[in-house]
């Protein structure tokens, strides 16, 4: 059975785990370095990323991550998880993993308040998705070679670089669970052929 | 497009999970709770410790000190209001604040009614201490829940009570008979239709974090274990001898909250916590948590 990690340090873990049993893989929790080796794809979930950095980096999660994502290993990463991923954060100067051909930038519709619920179209994955935005990133650019799967006004909000998948929304607050399933079919592929190496 | 659904107000609460929320009294404190790792920052004029001894009409923040706090941080920023204060609410919604908590911390304005939270845009915390507390703010429109606790006095037992009480009230109801919970609504002066959604579902439809006495790392693990979704720290962080060491200790000891050993290591040397207040010691009339209905 294809095992699915989800990056237990904070937010909405649980939700993704759901989410992944539903469409009939395994999900693991994995709170330490160690476990990474188990998995054949990981999930950054939402929550807030300055914590998630904080735990990354007291727990020496930083490389172990970085390596996970250089050995071919499908990573998704949702709100908080977007920006872990990518390769430049408007207004820092350094990135945080730094593995996906995207610039993000933090907070990019408002404050609270401004949060939204909004109907997408997502290439490859679903004409209709209600998609839920909390204090959300959006994807300023998108590298070369990244494809960009969905915009809304105007913004890029989901986009998949190889073998890294990336979103400014919430999947997981919705009980559909379309986008895990994908995420599965991609962590299965690189499975297969990682296993033909 | 949607502003201020349940989902979008209660994903955010969502998002704090495994978090910790600490109070702050200005820019610096806020940074320093950043750095640590919390998850947001309460803006506040004066921590719960510091109210209990200044005496008086507790009341929202200066909006200067809620305005400097959000320009400090990137993390989202919480302030409270009084219980039944509208303008309060609509004043703090007004200026961006991304959670309100409306709060027995403060001195109630309205000792019969609780805001209408389904109205604002803005999503609302609330502290309860039974189900029945915890229904009612749902039916209002919190999107977030807490326990009371007893806050200020650094004594882990009241917030301990409160949250096994409410787990305890949950787990009833879930295996109750569906013909006995307008009985069980009745008798906790619950709304039946969130009774009847928690039982479906199982557990409360909302994030329910605890507060109100968390003085330790340790005591912030407690409130893991029983069952808390998050925790926030009030007086404990700033009244202690080094605020940042002791707010990472937190952070860490509520991420890995059955890591016995790690909480030993995170727990030595963190100076004197905060003097503590025997719950028996406190005059009923001056117990926060009595506030609020």
């Amino acid at each position: 059975m294809t095992r699915i990690g989800v990056l237990g340090l904070q937010g909405a873990v649980r939700e993704h785990v759901r989410s992944i049993e539903e469409n009939g893989a395994e999900a693991v929790l994995v709170k330490w370095p160690e476990q990474l080796a188990d998995v054949d794809g990981l999930i950054l979930p939402g929550g807030e990323s300055t914590t998630m950095r904080r735990l990354i980096d007291r727990y020496g999660f930083l490389e172990p991550l970085r390596a996970f994502g250089e050995s071919g290993r499908p990573m998704f990463g949702t709100c908080a998880g977007l920006i872990l991923l990518a390769g430049e954060v408007v207004g820092y100067e350094e990135p945080h993993l730094g593995l996906m051909n995207i610039t993000v930038e933090r907070n990019s519709f408002g404050r609270q308040k401004e949060s939204f619920e909004a109907d997408l179209s997502i290439k490859g994955v679903a004409d209709l998705y209600n998609a839920v935005f909390i204090r959300a990133p959006h994807i300023v650019a998108a590298g070369e070679g990244t494809d960009v799967l969905s915009e809304w006004d105007g913004r890029i909000v989901m986009a998949r670089d190889r073998h890294y998948l990336g979103c400014s929304f919430h999947p997981e607050l919705t009980d559909d669970h379309r986008i895990t399933r994908f995420f599965i079919g991609m962590a299965e592929e690189a499975k297969a052929s990682l296993a033909n190496l | 497009m949607n502003t201020g659904t349940d989902r979008v107000k209660r994903g955010m609460a969502e998002m704090q999970k495994g978090g910790v929320i600490m109070d702050v009294v200005n820019a610096e404190q806020a940074k320093i709770a950043e750095e640590a790792g919390a998850v947001a920052v309460m803006a506040l004029e004066r921590v719960p410790s510091d109210i209990r001894k200044a005496g008086g009409v507790a009341r929202m923040a200066d909006p200067r000190i809620v305005e400097e706090v959000m320009n400090a941080v990137t993390i989202p920023v919480m302030a409270k209001a009084r219980i039944g204060h509208i303008v309060e609410a609509r004043v703090l919604e007004a200026m961006g604040v991304d959670y309100l908590d409306e709060s027995e911390v403060l001195t109630p304005a309205d000792e019969e009614y609780h805001l209408l939270k389904s109205d604002f845009t803005v999503p609302f915390v609330c502290g309860c201490r039974d189900i029945g507390e915890a229904a009612r703010r749902i039916g209002e429109g919190a999107s977030m829940l807490r326990t009371k606790g007893e806050p200020g006095t650094g004594n882990i037992v009241e917030a301990v009570r409160h949250m096994r009480k409410v787990n305890a009230q949950v787990r009833k109801l879930v295996h109750m008979s569906e013909d006995e919970v307008m009985t069980e609504a009745r008798n906790h002066g619950a709304p039946f239709e969130v009774l009847m959604q928690i039982r479906k579902e199982g557990k409360l439809p909302v994030v329910n974090f605890a507060a109100g006495g968390i003085a330790t790392p340790a005591d912030a693990a407690l409130m893991m274990e029983l069952g808390a979704d998050g925790v926030f720290v009030g007086s404990g962080i700033f009244k202690s001898e080094n605020p940042a060491k002791f707010a990472r200790a937190i952070v860490e000891a509520t991420t890995h909250y059955q890591d016995y050993k790690l909480i030993a290591e995170l727990s030595k040397e963190l100076g004197e916590p905060m003097k503590g207040l025997e719950i028996a010691g406190i005059a009923a009339a001056e117990r926060m948590q009595e506030r609020g209905w």
